[in-house]
């Protein structure tokens, strides 16, 4: 409990907050590098996803790729790409030491949920919808582009918006292997036995978590066009359900 | 020629004696044989402590999820509730959910046993209540009319025919908890996560490799575990196939 008033006192104290190792510059820090990361996991995976769900393929990878995921721990992952000679710690620019090798971990986590998502959302669109669109004489991008994108859509948001409250996650254990972000607050106020310090940033980060989740939930609702059919309110559910892990 | 080779020969073994092993700072490979052998007792402890853990957070997460997922079914209202809720905690990520729970557990394993079991709990509560609400409503009224009470129409009806559905998600928890136990090391009870984080704090290769691949290896063995779990308990999904 005396951990906790202390918590409160660090997140009540604006120096806490202010310069270049305040919690606002943290903040952003771990904002920018996730979103950097869910951006260049959604033009590999989106693409990939997208393309193969039209031609139907890949549907073993699709199941794989995110069984393998969850079984393959982040903090193991970005320890390895830290202590690879080529990513390695450096600095990366504005992403701070070891940003590099957090990006590609990030993005690479970001991957599953999002190729699966997009993938299943494209083959699923019912076969007769499809041949319908053919039989009007649709051309195979047409059908992709008029057909199957705009029923995918929800799904596909759904996706991005799991890719993203993930990769915040693993954007904070990035800390672990010193990796920039509120993250680092966590272990610092914990290695050094300064709990307080610790649990406020902990605060930050689940508060800021949530506010994603919910955020990600509204934009969810927004694009789905028919959000009352039976249909689309199920194959969210059923999304979520396989819900990657690694937060 | 041979006098050549015998040189080479002396010479190979020369060096080897003084040679440092595979993980010394000097040579630092990723993949060392002699790390595995001299250093298996820091292996094993640390892969009982991890098997430890999350084998405990399993078993608290399924005790916490099974009243409430009944709990969910027979009141409606608090099922938008409870999945809410649990939702909720599993978008904590793991590194601010287990300092969120020092102040009431303390710098313990109990920190990370009671921060995973709430993770597998959102998993375990919704494939508990998917498992359950897909048994036919047919086979619910003819139990009855054999004279089933609830209690029996639960265990000797419900929960055998939701147990395919429910062990999807005992296998999804499993792998994750597995993986998750590693961020631990945060209060220092990670099990192989420990020798990851002191590989990364001393640049240990090998260390750091040979935890991480004991770590996925131990998720693929217990999923393994319980699929044949699954195929003993549920006779009749094979049985039928086959006749």
């Amino acid at each position: 409990m005396r951990n906790l008033r202390g918590a409160w006192h660090y997140l009540t104290t604006g120096s806490n907050w202010g310069g270049s190792d305040g919690m606002w510059h943290l903040l952003v820090q771990q904002l920018l590098i996730s979103v950097t990361a869910l951006v260049v996991a959604m033009v590999i995976g989106l693409t990939l996803a997208l393309w193969l769900g039209h031609l139907g393929r890949a549907g073993f990878l699709s199941v794989n790729i995110t069984n393998v995921g969850r079984a393959v721990p982040t903090f193991a992952l970005l320890a390895i790409l830290v202590t690879l000679d080529h990513p390695g710690t450096a600095t990366f620019g504005p992403y701070g030491r070891a940003g590099l090798a957090t990006l590609i971990a990030l993005a690479l986590f970001a991957l599953p949920p999002i190729f699966t998502n997009a993938y299943v959302a494209v083959r699923e669109v019912p076969s007769a919808v499809k041949e319908s669109a053919s039989g009007m004489g649709m051309t195979g991008s047409q059908q992709f582009w008029r057909v199957e994108l705009p029923l995918a859509m929800p799904l596909v948001v759904s996706g991005i918006r799991l890719a993203l409250v993930q990769v915040w996650a693993t954007a904070t254990i990035a800390a672990l292997v010193a990796g920039p972000g509120l993250g680092t607050l966590i272990t610092q106020g914990f290695y050094r036995t300064d709990y307080p310090k610790g649990i406020a940033a902990a605060l930050v980060v689940a508060v800021v978590a949530l506010v994603l989740e919910v955020g990600g939930a509204l934009v969810e609702r927004a694009v789905d066009p028919n959000r009352k059919g039976t249909a689309t309110e199920e194959a969210p559910l059923r999304a979520r359900t396989g819900e990657p892990v690694g937060t | 020629m041979p006098v050549t080779l015998l040189v080479e020969d002396g010479a190979v073994r020369a060096t080897q004696a003084f040679q440092p092993s595979c993980y010394s700072r000097l040579v630092n490979k990723w993949y060392c044989t002699d790390y595995l052998r001299d250093r298996h007792h820091d292996l094993t402890s640390a892969l009982s402590q991890h098997l430890h853990i999350t084998a405990l957070s399993l078993v608290l997460g399924i005790v916490i999820a099974f009243p409430l997922a009944l709990l969910a079914r027979r009141l409606p209202r608090l099922q938008g509730l409870i999945l809410g809720a649990s939702t909720m905690i599993y978008t904590i990520p793991s590194l601010a959910l287990f300092p969120l729970l020092v102040p009431f557990t303390g710098i313990s394993s109990n920190t990370v046993v009671i921060g995973l079991a709430l993770y597998a709990l959102t998993i375990l509560v919704r494939s508990m209540v998917a498992g359950l609400a897909g048994v036919p409503a047919e086979v619910r009224e003819s139990a009855t009319g054999l004279g089933y009470g609830r209690t029996r129409l639960l265990f000797l009806v419900e929960l055998p025919l939701a147990l395919p559905v429910i062990m999807a998600g005992l296998r999804v928890a499993t792998v994750s908890t597995v993986a998750l136990t590693t961020v631990g090391t945060l209060v220092s009870y990670g099990g192989l996560g420990n020798l990851i984080s002191d590989g990364v704090q001393n640049n240990f290769k090998a260390e750091i490799l040979a935890a991480s691949v004991l770590c996925v290896v131990l998720a693929v063995a217990l999923d393994a575990l319980i699929v044949v779990l699954q195929w003993l308990t549920t006779p009749w999904t094979h049985r039928r196939r086959t006749a």
